[in-house]
């Protein structure tokens, strides 16, 4: 048998609750001395420096993987003694040949340390949770909150109502100490007292009211309840107190419910209900747009909605891509220069502005605010879908003989598919309905030497005289829409 | 410090070791902060934050007339009526939506998951604050406590009333945020209208950041699903029946095509939005399956619910065990709920989404179409393939041992992981999973073989467990 020599202990005091900070000097300081656990024991006391205590000495960083760093924090926070040894412990495997020990979720170190995070996460999520606050009596809005968390996680928890609550002003109380927010500043302060907290609300009852209607007497299981809601939250959430009776009466209620002859529904006739549909359809123009009006741009920017203009039964429509800064200050399509130019053209091409029905794909102006001026922004293909029932209900109203897109956006919008221009030029079937695929106004405007724009123009120019002529000779024909080509 | 700290208003100290009583009296001597209102009065822009701020979410000036004044008996009475109504309706989460904070003036932040802020005693969460918007309803669907011909008390909110009470429950954390939903009064459009508006209201107004489910009505016109995407974080349309005979009797008015269609348009709409990062419905679209009230087999639910995920890209398909309702109508069975069915079919769902296995292997081991409601439907695919067991735990692939009973998708990685640095025995499996019971009999690890215990006959009847009480995924 041999004898050991005694080992001497080495005592390290950390200060109570997370002493996260302490810990970390500590365990720098442990490493630097090459003390290993079992020579180490940890000591909670608020008041340290007596007789044999370690003095903790400053000494150099230690590596550790990130992810046994995290568990630290949160293990920091937990209620039990143990915790700072069994972190050392992992710590000093971790450098000591095991560094992935982390990744041996069975390991019965790590499976413990485990179990404490997530203990000590599923505190921050409770609290979280079950926090109640309670408006302070006063002219000021001020809120206050009594809770008993197990851990020590007041710090840890706090962000999270700041994040949420920014622009009130609250106290959350705990028999660990507190916390503030008064809208710029988060504070922690001593542990405070239920009694410090307001101990009403005038919204409990109805929220009380609330918790109640929700219960499914059909289903009740209490034991689901209290396995995500123990019971010791309850003394602190006003919506408990239903619970019991809640309970001792779902029997009865549903027994009641089955009970109960079904009624026979007395005779109602479905045709409010028809009615209703058939009713809220737009049936005209003007109903349409009031409904664009009221809902509001679906765009970013925009001042007004600008509806498609021209007579209600015209023969051509033309869809462009969405208004620019003039339409949407004058409320009307095509009446910037994109819009001159194309009124420009058709009458070259015989076609009366005011013969034909102009609008756009989007009905708002979508910019982006540069200095004073407000630039144009391509509305994303999302976007154009978002109006697109409108578009839909739009066309089946006015019902043209033959559809212009001038444009990808509205070749997009008509035909719910990106198409590049270039190849899809000409000729087009919009659903049912007949149409024509050319490029934008504004696309010319924007060509930058003389010759490609005349050219372009000059093709432009060939696509509306096209578009004229089918449009014509359909009504000379008599026969279906452009079935000659 | 402390003295410092317990400072409770600007130009009052309270001494270190007195109690900070926070009452009146306290504000009382406060003459320099003059809100009364933290909402409303600051809102000038709020663009509701994501991944792309929209400016077209300005709010706009005004003041909510609502704060500090308490709840009336007549709100409180409304409230009881709506959420009651509310209640049949599983969906609860708030989760999916982008990770917000509320900005200096406004309210509400969202977190990933979602957080429950109560249970009930029926084991569900309490989340969002889930009401109607009113109980009158033009329709009438045989299942629903508010179809038209039934006798239930009625009531309605106007818009104000529910932006109040989302606001003030908010504010006192009681809840996630609001889930709206409605009877259709009026017309579709009408109805879906006035939610919109209060979702509008309380992002534009309140600056609310908090979360927002908005149930669509599909009979409603297609751009108030464009509009509605814009302002919710969470869309969702109940099918209720998965058949369309089922849907052709028990609810006259609904027509399964056009619910379908709104689907299609919501899924292609949170796509193309996500794409352009953009804020449209952030948190998907989800929808809900009524079970016992028709004669649709469980092989048939969970077919439609493949379809669903499939088609529409469901973030969740809810089932409801079709609960007695007051005033039920004579169409349908009158009886408890069929919470064990309901239940089995949330696993087997879950074993679609998350564990490799299609339709057709679970409908294989259920009985003319009915799940097993004895044992897990995992156990019981297991049961109907033992010749694929037992499965070694230090060199399975994590294919096969997701199909072990007992072994849930955690579990399983992380013995993946563990066994690079380690041969895995049953003591090490036991930290890893609750269901070593389970698992035992379908499991080698380096000190165990279930040998010929795999083909004993009993082996079904040895692992029904005793139905603890159920357990819901919520
Ligand atoms: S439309 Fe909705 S609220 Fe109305 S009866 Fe049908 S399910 Fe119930």
């Amino acid at each position: 048998m041999t004898i050991e020599a005694p080992m001497t202990l080495h005592r390290i005091i950390l200060k109570t609750g997370a002493d996260l900070h302490g810990f970390r000097k500590a365990v720098r300081w442990l490493i630097a001395e090459e003390l290993a656990p079992q020579h180490v024991v940890f000591a909670i006391d608020d008041a340290p420096g007596l007789f044999g205590d370690e003095t903790v000495m400053d000494a150099p960083p230690v590596s550790i993987p990130k992810g046994v760093s995290r568990l630290i924090e949160q293990v920091v926070c937990h209620g039990d003694p143990e915790r700072y040894a069994l972190l050392y412990g992992l710590v000093w495997r971790v450098l000591n040949g095991e560094r992935d020990l982390l990744e041996v979720a069975s390991d019965p170190l790590v499976h413990r340390i485990d179990l404490m995070a997530r203990s000590v996460r599923r505190d921050l999520h409770k609290m979280h949770a079950f926090v109640r606050f309670r408006r302070m009596q006063g002219e000021l809005e001020r809120f206050a909150a009594w809770f008993e968390p197990e851990h020590f996680i007041l710090e840890a928890a706090a962000p999270f109502f700041v994040d949420r609550f920014r622009s009130m002003d609250w106290t959350i109380l705990t028999p660990i100490g507190s916390t503030r927010w008064d809208r710029h500043e988060l504070t922690f302060g001593p542990p405070g007292r239920r009694e410090d907290a307001p101990d009403e609300d005038s919204f409990e009852e109805g929220w009380r009211g609330y918790y109640e209607s929700v219960f499914n007497p059909a289903r009740v299981n209490p034991t689901a309840m209290r396995a995500e809601m123990p019971k010791k939250y309850w003394r602190n959430m006003p919506e408990t107190a239903a619970i019991p009776g809640l309970i001792q009466t779902a029997a009865q209620r549903v027994e009641r419910m089955i009970e109960q002859e079904a009624t026979m529904p007395t005779k109602r006739t479905p045709e409010r209900a028809i009615q209703a549909m058939w009713d809220q359809e737009p049936k005209t123009l003007e109903e349409l747009n009031a409904i664009i009006a009221k809902a509001g741009p679906l765009v970013p920017g925009a001042t007004q909605a600008v509806f498609g203009e021209g007579p209600h039964h015209a023969e051509i429509v033309f869809v462009g891509e969405q208004p620019g800064d003039q339409e949407d200050l004058q409320g009307r399509p095509f009446v910037g220069p994109a819009g001159k130019l194309l009124t420009k053209a058709m009458r070259e091409a015989g076609i009366e502005r005011e013969q034909a029905y102009l609008t756009n794909a989007v009905k708002h102006f979508k910019f982006d605010q540069r200095g004073h001026r407000r630039i144009h922004a391509k509305p994303t293909a999302g976007e154009v879908k978002h109006y697109r029932p409108w578009l839909m209900k739009e066309l089946e109203l006015v019902r043209p003989k033959l559809i212009v897109a001038l444009g990808a956006t509205a070749v997009l919008a008509l035909s719910g598919k990106a198409t590049p221009i270039t190849r899809s030029r000409g000729r087009a079937k919009f659903g049912a309905y007949e149409g024509y695929i050319t490029v934008h106004p504004s696309y010319l405007l924007r060509l930058p030497d003389e010759a490609t724009k005349q050219e372009a123009y000059e093709a432009f120019l060939n696509d509306l005289r096209r578009i004229h002529d089918l449009a014509q000779a359909d009504l000379n024909t008599g026969e279906l829409p452009l079935a000659a080509e | 410090m402390i003295g410092e700290w317990l400072s409770m208003g600007k130009g009052l100290l309270l001494k270190k070791g007195e109690p900070h009583r926070l009452s009146g009296s306290v504000e009382a001597k406060v003459h320099d902060l003059t809100e009364t209102c933290s909402y409303g009065r600051h809102a000038t822009s709020r663009p509701l934050p994501g991944p792309s701020p929209a400016p077209y979410l300005h709010a706009r000036t005004k003041h909510e007339q609502s704060c500090g004044r308490p709840m009336d008996e007549k709100l409180s009475k409304k409230l009881r009526i709506l959420a009651d109504a509310a209640k049949y309706d599983a969906s609860c989460s708030s989760s999916g939506a982008p990770k917000r904070k509320s900005d200096p003036d406004g309210l509400g932040s969202t977190v990933g998951t979602g957080i429950c802020h109560a249970y009930t005693p029926d084991g569900r969460c309490v989340s969002l604050l889930k009401i109607l918007l009113t109980n009158y309803c033009l329709f009438d669907c045989a299942y629903c406590v508010n179809r038209r011909s039934s006798n239930v008390k009625r009531a309605k909110f106007s818009v104000d009333e529910v932006v109040t009470l989302t606001v003030e429950f908010y504010k006192r954390n009681y809840i996630e945020g609001l889930f709206l939903s409605s009877g259709i009064i009026r017309s579709p459009d009408y109805t879906m209208e006035q939610m919109i508006l209060v979702a509008k209201k309380l992002r534009r107004d309140h600056g609310f950041r908090g979360y927002i489910h908005l149930k669509t009505i599909p009979e409603a016109s297609p751009w108030l699903i464009e509009e509605a995407g814009l302002w919710a974080d969470r869309l969702s349309i109940n099918l209720e029946l998965p058949t369309e005979k089922s849907l052709e009797q028990l609810a006259p008015e609904k027509d399964g095509a056009s619910i379908e269609t709104a689907m299609a348009q919501m899924s292609e709409r949170i796509e193309e939005a996500r794409e352009e990062r953009r804020h449209f419905s952030p948190a998907g679209q989800t929808t809900q399956m009524i079970v016992g009230a028709d004669e649709t087999t469980d092989a048939d639910v969970l077919r439609k619910s493949a379809t669903l995920y499939g088609h529409y890209a469901m973030k969740r398909v809810y089932y409801s065990a079709f609960s007695p309702i007051p005033d039920s109508s004579a169409i349908l069975p009158l009886k408890s709920p069929p919470l064990m069915r309901e239940n089995r079919l949330y696993q087997a769902d879950w074993l679609l989404r998350y564990y490799g296995f299609d339709v057709d292997e679970i409908a294989s081991s259920a009985e003319k179409g009915m799940l097993d409601l004895d044992v897990d439907p995992k156990l019981a695919w297991a049961l109907k393939n033992r010749h694929r067991f037992p499965v070694d735990v230090n060199l399975a692939d994590r294919e096969m041992l997701l199909r072990v009973p007992g072994l849930g998708a955690r579990a399983v990685d992380k013995i993946v992981v563990a066994r690079k640095h380690t041969t895995l025995r049953l003591e090490d499996v036991a930290r890893l999973t609750s269901g070593l019971k389970r698992a035992k009999p379908f499991l080698i690890t380096a000190d165990h073989h279930p040998k010929a215990r795999l083909d004993k006959l009993d082996l079904r009847e040895r692992l029904i467990e005793k139905p603890e009480q159920l357990s819901l995924f919520v």
